[in-house]
């Protein structure tokens, strides 16, 4: 572990972390928004990356964590009257619980059985939650702006949310980066080359893709909680967004799957594009267009993303960046 | 070479989003900003609305700008395209404070929108007018400045309800609407209404808004013996459900189906649109003699002029949050957001789209409190189909055809 | 209610195009939504360009898919056969955001309609649709046509030979190259077809796809993959569901019911509900 603190790209990891906490300088609340939905990207792709990366595993559904989340966190808050911060812990580990009870059932699957579970898993999770009272049903749950004031008003509020954030997306880069570089992550990689094989040379397989999966469901669980808190609302439609899961997916392959800078790249990389499509009138409804393009010819000639590009150009990266 | 587009792609895109230019601003200019379901299923009711506030700008900007004290504003409106989605409704929102500067806000259309919108618009302090979000919850958080300038969803079916107990004081109602803030908080609220009259509730249940296939909810109405339809969401579902309601022969004496059969396109159902009652915000004629502005009759008239289409509700909706503000900023005799907001607070006044008021009461700041709904029809006259007035009573300019066949 | 039997079978045949992708080259075509809507503006822009009757346009919109299929064979799939099916699903999955997002810039997401009027039945209180009668014997029609196709004709033998085992027909002489791009073009069709005829039946947007993409992977999960008779089969049954249901609970509900038994399905009779399978399969 003390190995680990003094390879470079821990640092690296740290100053991506001040960087984005100092860029908006605590006023500049444009730049602000943009960089919390990169954070928000980043959290999705890099805790994709663990199941996708390593175990090679394609979760396509993985948006239902980030949904769950911000469920269990709004409706404590809501309904029980919890503050921000135990409220969204709880979130994020009630839905490690749930994706570890999901995932015992799922994680018999492979391939594209487990790829269609998992979209299967987030639209029957959608569909009841549209059709539970308790949680608002349809409509979803509205709080309060009243709740922004213990954490000093909506304006102080917003800030220290995306603060929060960007600790949780460096959370995300650190436990990508731990787990890449221990037994566990040994263990994932090798199921992710070839599982049967893993499990003849003592991989424990189960025991360690439902750690991965349950792992993989914590950090967006709470990222939900705070992202939904922000906007003092949310709804079935928007918490499980197929859309995000697939644009995480996208920017994982894009960065470079199996990496940890590829999602962080990819995601910065994507949002900036996003941003730009999004307000541009002609090209409103590109970015599905572009992330699609993209997505093909990553696939079919570049598999290894960004990451896998920059490392046959400079090998010598690899020893930094990871 | 194909290791290198893929870098340069991204290296482009990288510099391109350092050099995002600002909005260049004349002096004397208010903007106000607002998201347009230019695409989605509220499309159609979201344009219409836009219809309208654009041709209260462009009037008062012929007239020289709204007055201030002794200044006059040019209005100019910033618009994005929320797409029908409430996720992009707040990104939206933010960038029109932050980046485009808003002085002050229109709601977006629908209640589901708007209560995304009014977060942002309370986290920064802005004023925003509503005039496409029904649904009282909204009102009751808390809010500070948000004024509501349509009825509240409550009384939506308040009209269908006196209407048909004038006429059958035992039917037995279908209750069938869209899963939707707006849709469920109507029907809550008639459902209720219902009982109190007399009725039997046949059967009450909502569908997805994205339904498209009704049969087996028609077939439950049919099956629950219900003589009397109350429902629907927006427009594309109710278009939908009038249409295969007519097809499936649901053998109703009266149907009221929300927002959608007061868009003009709802003509183009032909036969299946004949006798569907809609509750309206405002219809073109009604008798109010407006305090300042356009009479209905002018309102009407110039609107269609302006926009080559006839007026409906949403029109009118769009066009009274524009007027209202109008009016206050003029009482304020400034733009400053806190003499706005109280000259807001104090309005109590008619217009073409009849008689508005908010309330003061922090528990429900911003609710309309003064406005009424009427219920037309859709009718033959002299071999057209026409929308005419059918309730109040007093207000009426045909009696309502029931059955409705 | 039996009028459920009657959409079913759309979306049985829906299904189909899938199941037959899927058993010939292990390939799960995620294109297949965007496929579906595109035979639904295929009918739509045919009606509304030459006023033909929607049941005439049907057949250009068949063949138009089938070369279509083709086209998607070479562009997104050829490259990825044989490599692991996560690549394949990316691929495919890549082309549907690329076409539904031109589909979305070009139409938008206004609701669509296909103007089309048949006499209905009535029985009793119930009336079914003349457009549901029509939709269900038009499927009839073409899962009997693809039935002949594989079971009567050469080419639809050497498509259950490279489905049954891909090397081996390679042996034999049989250019899979070819096949597989046929296959792709049969499933692209069926696709495209059923997306036709539910254009008849019910409103449609660009995004509607997405909706019907997931009815039928739901469909072909209870079918059996690989399993076209399972497909139309579980496609009814599905139907059947939905309108038993109804009656007895919220029509809100039954999505849960489908997407729960989708992953019942999944994880417990990876094989489908049905024992009954065309061709086995040595995995």
């Amino acid at each position: 572990m003390a190995r680990l603190l003094r390879r470079p790209f821990f640092w690296i990891i740290a100053a991506a972390i001040l960087a984005f906490a100092l860029a908006p300088h605590g006023k500049d609340v444009e730049l602000r928004e943009g960089l919390l939905l990169a954070a928000v990207y980043i959290i999705l792709a890099s805790n994709l990356n663990i199941m996708l990366g390593y175990a090679g595993y394609v979760n396509f559904g993985s948006i239902v964590f980030f949904g769950l989340g911000g469920y269990f966190c709004i409706w404590f808050m809501g309904a029980l009257h919890w503050g921000l911060v135990p409220a969204a812990l709880a979130g994020g580990v009630a839905v490690s619980v749930a994706a570890l009870f999901f995932g015992l059932g799922i994680l018999r699957l492979r391939g594209i059985h487990f790829a269609l579970a998992t979209i299967g898993v987030n639209e029957a999770v959608q569909a009841f939650v549209t059709n539970f009272e308790p949680w608002g049903g349809s409509t979803g749950i509205y709080l309060s702006t009243e709740l922004f004031q213990p954490l000093g008003g909506p304006a102080q509020a917003l800030w220290t949310i995306y603060y929060v954030l960007v600790a949780i997306m460096g959370l995300s880069l650190y436990l990508s980066y731990f787990v890449k570089n221990s037994k566990f992550g040994m263990g994932l990689l090798a199921i992710g080359q070839n599982e049967d094989a893993a499990a003849v040379l003592g991989v424990p397989a189960p025991r360690y893709k439902a750690l991965a999966y349950s792992a993989s469901a914590f950090l967006p669980a709470i990222a939900g909680g705070l992202y939904f808190f922000k906007g003092a609302f949310i709804q079935p439609a928007d918490a499980f967004d197929l859309q995000l899961s697939t644009e995480a997916i996208v920017i994982t392959m894009l960065g470079g799957s199996g990496t940890i800078f590829g999602p962080a790249l990819g995601a910065y990389v994507y949002e900036e594009l996003r941003g730009w499509l999004l307000t541009s009138q002609t090209f409103a409804n590109f970015q599905l267009v572009v992330a699609g393009v993209l997505l093909l010819l990553i696939v079919q000639f570049a598999p290894g993303g960004l990451m896998g590009l920059f490392y046959r150009r400079l090998p010598r990266l690899k020893r930094i960046l990871e | 070479m194909r290791n290198v587009w893929l870098p340069a792609v991204c290296a482009s895109v990288v510099f391109a989003s350092l050099a995002s230019p600002g909005p260049a601003r004349a002096e004397d200019t208010i903007t106000i900003g607002m998201t347009v379901s230019q695409t989605g299923p509220l499309n159609v009711d979201s344009v219409a609305q836009l219809r309208g506030s654009e041709f209260w700008r462009d009037e008062v900007n012929a007239a020289g700008g709204i007055k201030a004290g002794d200044k006059r504003y040019k209005v100019r409106f910033v618009t994005y395209d929320d797409q029908s989605v409430g996720g992009r409704v707040q990104q939206l929102y933010t960038r029109l404070i932050v980046q485009d500067k808003a002085n002050f806000l229109f709601g977006p259309y629908s209640s589901g929108l708007t209560a995304t919108a009014a977060v942002i618009s309370e986290q920064y302090g802005k004023i925003m007018l509503i005039g496409g979000g029904a649904e009282p919850k909204t009102y009751q958080l808390g809010n500070k400045y948000l004024f509501q300038c349509i009825t509240t969803a409550d009384y939506y079916l308040s009209g269908s309800i006196q209407a048909l107990k004038a006429r059958n004081p035992h039917a037995k109602v279908a209750f069938v609407y869209s899963d939707d803030p707006f849709s469920k908080a109507v029907v809550a609220a008639a459902a209720k209404q219902a009982q109190e009259a007399g009725f039997t509730i046949a059967l009450q249940e909502s569908y997805a808004p994205s339904t498209t296939d009704f049969s087996p909810i028609i077939n439950k109405i049919i099956s629950s013996g219900a003589d009397a339809f109350l429902g629907g969401g927006h427009y594309p579902d109710g278009a939908t459900l009038a249409r295969q309601l007519y097809d499936q022969k649901a053998n109703l004496k009266f149907v009221s189906i929300l927002v959608a059969p007061d868009s003009p396109k709802f003509a183009s159902l032909g036969p299946a649109a004949l006798g569907v009652t809609v509750p309206s915000q405002w219809e073109p004629e009604v008798k109010f003699n407006p305090d300042f502005g356009p009479t209905p009759e002018e309102f009407a008239k110039k609107a269609y002029a302006a926009t080559k289409v006839e007026p409906d509700y949403h029109t009118a909706s769009g066009y009274i949050t524009g007027l209202l503000l109008q009016h206050a900023i003029e009482q304020a005799g400034s733009i400053d957001p806190e003499k706005v907001k109280a000259a807001l607070d104090k309005t109590d006044v008619t217009t073409f789209f009849g008689h508005d008021k908010f309330s003061t009461d922090p528990k429900s700041h911003g609710m309309q409190v003064g406005h009424a709904m009427v219920l037309a029809q859709w009718q033959m006259k002299s071999g057209k189909l026409e929308r005419e007035m059918v309730w109040p009573d007093a207000a009426k300019t045909a009696a309502l055809n029931y059955p409705l066949h | 209610m039996l009028d459920g039997v009657l959409v079913g079978a759309v979306y049985g045949l829906a299904a189909m195009g899938i199941t037959l992708i899927w058993g010939v080259m292990d390939v799960v075509n995620l294109t297949h939504g965007a496929m579906i809507v595109a035979g639904m503006f295929g009918v739509f822009l045919l009606v509304g360009a030459t006023g033909m009757p929607a049941y005439g346009a049907l057949a250009p919109v068949l063949v138009a898919g089938f070369f279509a299929g083709i086209a998607l064979y070479w562009i997104a799939i050829h490259r990825m056969i044989g490599q692991p099916p996560l690549m394949s699903l990316l691929a495919t999955f890549s082309v549907n955001l690329v076409l539904i997002g031109l589909g979305t810039a070009v139409w938008g997401t206004v609701l669509f309609n296909v103007q089309v009027s048949l006499p209905g039945l009535s029985l009793g209180r119930y009336t079914f649709p003349g457009t549901h009668i029509m939709a269900a014997v038009l499927t009839a029609v073409i899962a009997g046509a693809l039935y002949l196709f594989l079971y009567r004709t050469r080419a639809g033998k050497a498509v259950r030979a490279v489905a049954g085992n891909r090397e081996a027909a390679e042996l034999v002489g049989i250019p899979t190259t070819r096949i597989l791009a046929l296959s792709c073009g049969l499933g692209v069709a069926l696709a495209c077809v059923s997306g036709a005829l539910i254009a008849t039946l019910f409103p449609f947007t660009v995004l509607s796809g997405d909706a019907y993409q997931l009815k039928s992977f739901v469909v072909t999960v209870l079918g059996g993959m690989g399993n076209p008779t399972g497909a139309l089969i579980a496609g009814i049954a599905l139907g059947l569901l939905e309108g038993l249901a109804t009656p007895f609970m919220p029509v809100s509900w039954t999505l849960v019911i489908e997407f729960v038994l989708f992953v019942v399905v999944l994880i417990a009779f990876p094989g489908g509900l049905l024992s009954v399978r065309l061709r086995r399969r040595a995995r």
